[in-house]
């Protein structure tokens, strides 16, 4: 990576199907990721409900799109923060959310997690290191 | 090192402010915008939740919107500055970044 690489988070805030934000914001991150930055997501308030396990949108319509979470990896998009309290507000667990990992070429392509669960403080202090904030 | 961030949504419509001011930190500034004024207005039941960030947090509401909503200014919470456009421009020139809350 070149000494330009910005710090780009995308900050999920919204619920997956009853708008379009997370969808878009999805979009946003993998065409973003084309352009060697240094990419995390941030899923707080009702965006940690994108991250649920067994989403089933076939009687409702629409492409579900959670699966895309665990292709992010492959586009070295491996860091994907979920605020604690959020989750708990809403009756949450990580244990209630889907699988996502990527493989560390650092580390022999070792498979690791990359939802990473952090408190609000620590969503703050992750917030106020990044050179460019987008929000859905 | 800090961040301008801005609300643009009423309070008593969407959690963003509460969300926003939480994730405040020091040194920070919250400018509310378009909707957002609702949440600088004194009196209301989120007014002392606001006014508590005051101080530790810069309050901003855009005076334009405040305006065009028919808010007179003296019933904005003591320890929120209205700012013009111009003013505006020059909090995002003043912060390290600027985080849209939407």
């Amino acid at each position: 990576m070149s000494e330009d690489v910005k710090k780009f988070l995308y900050v999920n805030r919204k619920a997956p199907y009853g708008t379009i934000y997370a969808l878009e914001a999805l979009e946003v991150v993998l065409i973003g990721a084309a352009f060697d930055q240094d990419v995390s997501l941030a899923f707080l308030d009702d965006g940690v409900f994108q991250l649920t396990s067994g989403q089933d949108t076939a009687a409702i319509g629409v492409k579900n799109f959670s699966p895309t979470f665990r292709a992010l990896g492959d586009y070295e998009v491996t860091r994907l923060y979920v605020e604690r309290e959020s989750l708990e507000e809403r009756g949450l667990s990580a244990e209630d959310l889907q699988e996502i990992t990527y493989e560390d070429e650092d580390d022999d392509w070792a498979e690791k997690p990359s939802i990473r669960v952090v408190s609000r403080e620590e969503m703050a202090a992750i917030m106020a290191e990044q050179d460019v904030i987008l929000s859905f | 090192m800090s961040t301008l961030h801005t609300v643009n949504k009423s309070p008593f419509e969407t959690r963003t402010l509460e969300s926003c001011l939480a994730h405040c930190r020091p040194g920070d500034a919250v400018l509310m915008i378009e909707d957002g004024v609702y949440g600088a207005l004194s009196g209301t039941a989120l007014s002392d939740r606001v006014a508590a960030k005051a101080g530790a947090v810069k309050l901003y509401v855009l005076t334009p919107d405040i305006a065009a909503r028919g808010l007179p200014e003296d019933r904005m919470i003591a320890g929120v500055t209205g700012v013009d456009y111009r003013g505006f421009v020059d909090l995002v020139a003043e912060h390290d970044r600027t985080q849209a809350w939407l």
